[in-house]
């Protein structure tokens, strides 16, 4: 079946067999392997990926459902001219150890910047509690979430003379 | 993980939807969320060879309140349940429920119509309906069906709908003045199934207790609806004595196993427990109401 993705602002067609979950098709057709598979089984949210701006678990999604939808994957954060806040913020704060299961939690980290510029320790652990850090590096983690948003705030003028 | 090979549509109308039921029965399952379906697929616990994508079919995500119930079409998703104004202000064992489902990242998927249909003895919302006194529309080509959600939860995974059927709708009747509700759940992890969960209903009437509703979730092969507990607390005084009768009577009416979360003992002492505080916390609710 013959699908069309907007792939980190891109549109991307592939052909790919109904079964095929939405995590292959980024991996293996589009060729994009910042997007991880950790215990496919919808638990650990290693292969989250943003699709129309809300983190989902891709291993728990067919690719043909994503057809017509916008995907962000990690690759999708960085713009040409540096690297997106968070993940500045996780190189500055030490938010990762293995890296595993980064991508997932900058997308989810992400995606909570867009809806809450503030967020406050427990808003931040509440929405990255999909996401299983087996180095159990949490504490910078969420550190390096906010960071993100002390930069973004910084850098955004309307928002630090509110 | 993939799943057995299958046919995929994407249906645009409800009508289009029940046709290709009806063309394929129980070859064909409806693919709402998949949070649940999608896992059970690649486990190949499920092999269905049609799946009708009912995500794109306008009109099935919309909660309102109409006639005295609350209107939530199949397809709202847990996370909007969690944010949604008119929940949170009158249907709370529903708001204090629906941020306890799965994860964050499921939520923003998983949908309670799905959730429902699912029939998941360790499923939150099937416990919450049974506490509220909540029907599901089901609707076919030839017509609609309003079931009682204690007559559609049969059995583990199980239910009353038709292969050519679609749930389409929950009505939860709207609680009167002076009730209150929550819905408390021991989980070891977020993201686990409930070990134990319980939700309640109370509603007030006179100083006394009008009507009670109380669903166990996770101790037994389906949501129980713990009726005897209800009957007992109906007229009665809202006392710790009658709290306790009704954790004692629920605790009798589950019929939890021993795993890995527990032993049979300790998850029917939670009931038990879980029951007592429920209560407790809707009549404070209710009283304040």
């Amino acid at each position: 079946m013959e699908i069309t993705i907007t792939v980190n602002g891109e549109a991307r067609t592939a052909d790919v067999e109904p079964r095929m979950l939405l995590t292959h098709v980024i991996r293996e057709e589009l060729g994009l392997t910042g997007t991880h598979i950790g215990c496919d089984t919808t638990s650990c949210g290693a292969c989250t990926v943003l699709v129309d701006g809300e983190p989902v678990k891709s291993c728990t999604m067919f690719g043909v459902q994503a057809d017509g939808h916008e995907v962000t994957t990690v690759e999708g954060l960085a713009a040409a001219d540096g690297l997106h806040p968070i993940q500045a913020a996780f190189q500055e704060e030490h938010g990762l150890q293995c890296g595993f299961c980064t991508p997932g939690m900058m997308l989810v980290g992400a995606a909570l910047l867009e809806r809450n510029p503030d967020p406050s320790d427990d808003d931040v652990r509440w929405a990255i509690s999909g996401n299983i850090c087996r180095c159990t590096g949490y504490m910078n983690i969420v550190k390096a979430i906010q960071a993100a948003a002390k930069a973004t705030a910084g850098a955004e003028p309307t928002a630090a003379t509110a | 993980m993939l799943p057995s090979r299958f046919e995929y549509h994407r249906a645009t109308t409800l009508q289009e939807a029940l046709a290709l039921l009806d063309e394929h029965g129980e070859d064909a399952k409806v693919l709402a969320g998949g949070q649940s379906l999608i896992p059970l697929m690649k486990l190949r616990f499920a092999a269905p060879q049609h799946l009708v994508d009912i995500n794109d079919v306008p009109g099935l995500d919309g909660i309102e309140e109409r006639d005295g119930s609350l209107t939530i079409g199949a397809l709202a998703r847990h996370r909007t349940l969690a944010t949604d104004g008119t929940i949170a202000a009158r249907y709370p064992a529903i708001a204090s429920a629906a941020p306890q489902i799965a994860d964050p990242l499921v939520r923003n998927r998983g949908t309670i119509g799905g959730s429902l249909a699912h029939a998941d003895p360790a499923g939150d919302l099937g416990s919450v309906m049974l506490a509220m006194g909540a029907s599901v529309v089901l609707t076919g080509s030839s017509g609609q069906r309003v079931v009682p959600i204690g007559e559609f939860l049969v059995d583990t995974f199980t239910t009353s709908i038709a292969p050519t059927e679609i749930l389409t709708e929950i009505r939860v009747p709207t609680p009167p003045p002076r009730s209150g509700g929550t819905y408390l759940k021991l989980e070891r992890k977020v993201g686990d199934f409930a070990t134990v969960a319980v939700a309640v209903s109370l509603t007030l009437q006179d100083g006394t207790i009008g009507s009670a509703g109380i669903g166990l979730t996770g101790v037994g092969l389906k949501n129980i609806d713990a009726t005897d507990a209800t009957a007992a607390l109906a007229g009665a005084a809202p006392t710790d004595d009658a709290f306790a009768e009704a954790g004692r009577l629920a605790a009798a009416a589950s019929s939890p196993v021993t795993d890995v979360r527990g032993s049979e003992g300790y998850k029917r002492h939670v009931v038990d427990v879980f029951t007592r505080r429920g209560l407790a916390s809707a009549f404070a609710m209710a009283s304040a109401g």
